[in-house]
């Protein structure tokens, strides 16, 4: 080790100092979503920030859970509408509950099929771009690589046709189909599985492991933590996606929670301490998962991009 | 990168190959090509009609090049194209070298110390962007926001500014914003890649008496790059999607127009104009083409490295 | 251990693809199967004859954009007739877009709840709309306020919209505020009206005691827009259409004036950062001392701090103003709302519809309806209901009488209306930022003409 300057020390110090005050700044606005969320109607409507709430109250929620009801959930036959006249065929719904918790339900679903989707579908592809020699794969490449960074409002109008041909407009369905397509995971799953040593998927076909054996059992344990990435990814990324969930979401039992808390936003009325509340209901539960598994978070993301 | 293949593969052999690459590719292949390539080859063609939504059909009437060379000289798209780069130019490079700059301070600090930072820096992307533009729009706020409020405490203000009504501050409020929920997994990677790199190397670089600086350069730097160009890839792709930031925050007033904002916005609430449907696939066309050239620069950096 | 993790993941999947059913039809279906209404509602076993279900989309019009109240009206008319609503609520800010998205995706709700801008103008015209013509007898004719009726009636003789409401959109002002400031002076709270004269000089004086802007010309969007295009015309009397209303005018000489005027004053800022529902807060909030964008609805209904009716954040008492103008004889911008139907193909709920339409709009449950809304009637008498008194109760709607002789010209029919909502807030956008006044003002309103010839 070498022994430090006095510049360097300097340095250090004045980079500590300029870290806690980042710190502060990155996590400002969480602290404020959460007091905000607990603060009484003088405390919100105060021309000056209150800091600290003069006390801490449930009126936002209860707010919030008063604002809508829907059916805590519905379950449709799938596909029902092809042979209903367009209608869909509801096989049972839930008792009415506040909208809000559905949005948080419809929310996790959405994301956690999403992702569940994408992780297969991209670990399978991943596999055989980076090791079949098949033909094409060089264009098929290139197609994903250019189609990675497209923002969906591009495609937005052939796409909303598309999902209205295919009777998904209006479900949660229109928000993950494309979110599956997208071929960012594809990409990292490639790059991923670049590292498989090719002698060993040769020493398991010598030994007669059909080719889907060989994927499950020796490519599936070797990648997983680049599904892992991915998967984390996957979910993040699909319950931001405020724009596709705006498009195609149009019923009040069918909305997400950012969608729902968007909404709340749009309304003549603007009531921060309302929105505070469902702000704070949207962040919790990802907060708390990753508070929880933080080190596979960290792991996941590491392991997936050290090949990049 | 890959391993080459025999360079000469038997028919056989390589017929197996076919098969067995696409059946593995065709479950993630029907979402690709149903939801990204069909509707972008529809999109190719509805941007050369004046396709509208109160047409029957899927596609208007054929007119050549006509949109693009309206929107040439339609000053909102090419303000909104001029944003839309501000965004990308000026988030990708704040954000990798923002994120360089934490990881290097705080990777060396002792195991929990460095789980706290790594997890505040990562907050604001699990908060959601919704819940994130949210509360920073009431941290805006021109009348009852904590900026105007402490600014004018400190005194650095006479006035209180307008962040998201002015065009002058405007976008870089948006940037900013864009900024917080970015940085947190390049931190995260980053952190690992320098605790990953080769000491001996470096070791080997101070023997020889290179400066600190140039410690960083020639050795660190190089043997991250694929890490940056890894981040590279995903800022960039993130920087194209903040159409809930401009929707909820500015509806793309005050000088924070972009070309993902003007397409939705001339889609769903300009129908009265003649084609607006064809109109708005152009500028989709026109973003798609700077978006591949973008890509492809990238990817060459990535192979020439 | 594998194995049964993959079967639960493939149960998820199964499970989770019922539930998330697509749909083309945002209602579930009860009339093709009659046996699943009863799981649906188990409430109402007996269903009278012709039930089914209709979607309704309404915008916040008055207490029409809150569940509490509207479902109390929709459980009644679905008691009555057995034919059930599902509603969805819109906001001012994206309900176009969630509107036109649907009919892009062909799947348009039955009713809508709005004013002849969008159902007239926009929807009707391009053909969505169901012609309503045959709902209007001579009785009705005679009973509905003419205006209304000639604003929900295209120029080809088609009516696209059965009026429900109407009032007319005015200003508020901070009355402790003013009082403080002695500008006071300049308001008459009997008529309610003020020359521009006495205006500015209140402006004026709210700026020197308060030291900070006292009154918004919000142009973050088109939210609440009808309060700056009255405010600017009103002050000259400039024109914001033609009165045949076949093209934009807001370029006249005289709106000019009225915003190098209203650029020029310190205590009126031009903001970017707020729609008309923002500025409604800030101005409860008691920051702002005046607020644009206003009428009876605001007046009645309590802010968020529920401090009570007619009263800010801080119990400060709000009074509302109409628009200031040369003459003193505001022309203010009205509000005409009710109900349209989109033509989905399906006659039976094209039927429903107009069941609900006629229940709400021309029967003995009028009053309900007009109540929710919290604005005043679009007719005098409903199928022998008089509807002239029923606000006789209330002394806020009782004063805000005064104003509805003031209500203008309904332009917010001419072709190419949404087009020209943007124009004029970007405008004002870029006139708040210093732009030549003239100039701007030219450009945008010939942009909203070309735009609107198509």
């Amino acid at each position: 080790m070498k022994i430090e300057s006095g510049r360097g020390r300097a340095y250090k110090i004045v980079s500590v100092i300029v870290l806690i005050i980042l710190a502060f700044l990155f996590t400002f606005p969480l602290y404020w979503i959460v007091t905000g969320a607990f603060k009484n109607g003088a405390d919100i409507n105060a021309t000056k920030p209150i800091w600290i709430p003069t006390e801490w109250v449930m009126n936002n929620f209860d707010k919030l859970m008063k604002q809508r009801s829907v059916p805590l959930w519905e379950v449709y036959l799938p596909f029902g509408s092809f042979f209903n006249g367009g209608k869909k065929v509801l096989l049972t719904a839930g008792p009415e509950a506040p909208a809000a918790i559905r949005w948080l339900i419809n929310a996790v679903l959405m994301s956690v099929l999403a992702m569940l989707l994408t992780c297969l579908t991209a670990a399978m592809a991943g596999y055989a771009l980076a090791k079949k020699r098949f033909n094409g794969r060089a264009l098929l490449f290139s197609l994903i690589v250019c189609a990675m960074a497209l923002p969906k409002q591009v495609i937005l109008i052939p796409l909303l046709k598309e999902m209205s041909a295919l009777h998904l407009y209006d479900s949660l369905w229109a928000v993950i189909f494309p979110t599956v397509g997208w071929p960012f995971g594809v990409f990292l799953m490639k790059q991923f599985s670049e590292s498989i040593p090719g002698e060993i998927l040769e020493a398991a076909r010598i030994d007669g492991s059909s080719e889907w054996n060989t994927f499950s059992t020796v490519v599936m344990p070797m990648i997983k933590p680049g599904i892992g990435a991915l998967a984390i990814f996957t979910f993040i990324n699909c319950w931001n996606d405020y724009f596709m969930q705006l498009v195609m979401l149009a019923s009040g039992s069918n909305f997400t929670i950012p969608l729902g808390i968007a909404t709340l936003q749009a309304e003549t009325s603007v009531d921060n301490g309302l929105l505070m509340a469902g702000a704070t209901l949207a962040a919790a539960p990802i907060i708390i998962v990753f508070l929880i598994f933080q080190k596979y978070f960290t792991q996941g993301i590491t392991m997936g991009a050290v090949k990049g | 990168m890959a391993k080459q293949s025999h360079p000469t593969m038997s028919r056989a052999l390589q017929r197996r190959e076919n098969i067995a690459g696409y059946l593995f590719l065709l479950p993630s292949l029907i979402f690709f090509v149903g939801f990204v390539v069909i509707p972008m080859l529809i999109c190719i063609i509805t941007s050369l009609t004046n396709a509208n939504m109160h047409d029957q059909g899927l596609f208007g009437s054929f007119i050549g090049l006509t949109n693009f060379i309206k929107l040439l000289s339609d000053e909102t798209f090419l303000e909104a194209l001029k944003n839309t780069f501000i965004i990308v130019i000026v988030s990708v490079p704040a954000v990798c070298a923002f994120s360089l700059w934490v990881s290097s301070a705080i990777y060396k600090l002792s195991g929990p110390v460095l789980s706290a930072f790594r997890c505040i820096f990562y907050l604001p992307v699990v908060t959601g962007s919704v819940a994130v533009t949210v509360v920073w729009k009431w941290m805006y706020d021109n009348y009852t926001g904590i900026f105007n409020h402490v600014l004018k405490g400190a005194g650095l203000i006479e006035q209180n500014i307008n962040w998201l009504g002015d065009s002058k501050y405007a976008l870089w409020c948006i940037i900013l914003i864009l900024f917080t929920t970015s940085v947190g997994q390049p931190i995260v990677l980053y952190v690992s890649a320098l605790g990953n790199v080769d000491q001996t190397l470096i070791e080997a670089a101070e023997v020889d008496g290179a400066s600190s600086f140039q410690v960083f350069w020639k050795v660190k730097w190089a043997q991250m790059m694929p890490t940056t160009l890894y981040i590279l890839v995903i800022t960039t792709i993130n920087s194209f999607q903040c159409f809930a930031l401009i929707q909820l925050l500015t509806k793309g007033g005050a000088g924070t127009n972009t070309v993902m904002y003007h397409i939705y916005w001339t889609a769903f609430k300009l129908t009265e104009q003649a084609g607006h449907f064809g109109y708005a696939n152009a500028m989709g066309m026109i973003l798609a083409i700077f978006i591949g050239l973008l890509s492809a620069l990238q990817f060459k950096l990535a192979k020439e490295k | 251990m594998k194995k049964l993790l993959a079967m639960v993941l493939a149960m998820t999947m199964v499970m989770a693809l019922a539930a998330c059913g697509g749909n083309n039809n945002s209602t579930p279906s009860t009339q093709d199967t009659p046996q699943q209404t009863e799981t649906q509602t188990p409430e109402a076993p007996s269903e009278p004859a012709g039930g089914g279900e209709l979607t309704l989309w309404t915008y916040p019009i008055g207490d029409w954009g809150k569940e509490e109240q509207v479902k109390a009206i929709t459980d009644a008319f679905t008691a009555d007739t057995g034919i059930s609503v599902k509603v969805e609520y819109l906001a001012y800010a994206d309900g176009d877009d969630k509107v036109n998205s649907a009919i892009t995706a062909n799947s348009a709700p039955d009713l809508i709840m709005e004013g002849p801008e969008r159902l007239v103008t926009n929807w009707g015209d391009k053909g969505y709309l169901v012609d309503l013509s045959d709902m209007f007898d001579e009785t009705d004719k005679t009973e509905i306020n003419a205006a209304a009726m000639t604003a929900c009636t295209h120029s080809n003789g088609e009516v696209y919209e059965y009026p429900l409401v109407v009032t007319a959109h005015c200003m508020a002002v901070n009355l402790d505020a003013f009082k403080e400031a002695g500008a006071d002076q300049y308001l008459d709270l009997a008529t309610r009206t003020w020359t521009t004269e006495d205006f500015i000089k209140a402006v004026d004086a709210l700026y020197a005691h308060f030291n900070a802007p006292v009154g918004a010309v919000f142009c973050k969007g088109q939210g609440g827009d009808q309060g700056t295009r009255a405010l600017v015309n009103n002050m000259y009397g400039g024109t914001f259409t033609t009165a045949a209303h076949d093209q934009y005018t807001w370029d006249d000489p005289l709106n000019v004036k009225a915003l190098e005027q209203l650029k020029g004053m310190p205590g009126i800022a031009f903001d970017a950062s707020l729609e008309g529902g923002d500025e409604i807060k800030v101005f409860y909030q008691g920051i702002l001392k005046m607020a644009f964008c206003w009428n009876i609805a605001q007046q009645l209904n309590p802010n968020q701090a529920d401090t009570g009716a007619g009263l800010t954040a801080s119990g400060e008492e709000i009074a509302f103003m109409a628009f200031p103008s040369e003459s003193g004889a505001p022309q203010l911008c009205g509000g005409i709302w009710g109900f349209g139907i989109f033509d989905n193909g399906d006659q039976t709920k094209i039927d429903n519809a107009k069941t609900f339409i006629k229940w709400m709009c021309d029967s003995e449950h009028t009053v309900d309806a007009v109540k929710t809304a919290n604005y005043f009637a679009a007719r005098s008498a409903a199928e022998g209901t008089d509807l002239s008194a029923i606000w006789a109760d209330n002394d806020i709607m009782n004063d805000y009488q005064v104003l509805m002789p003031y209500l203008g010209d309904y332009y917010q029919v001419t072709k190419g209306w949404a087009g020209a909502r943007t124009e004029w807030w970007t405008m004002l956008q870029k006139v708040g930022e210093g732009a030549d006044i003239a100039e701007t003002v030219a450009t945008y309103a010939a942009n909203a003409n070309a735009a609107a010839a198509g």
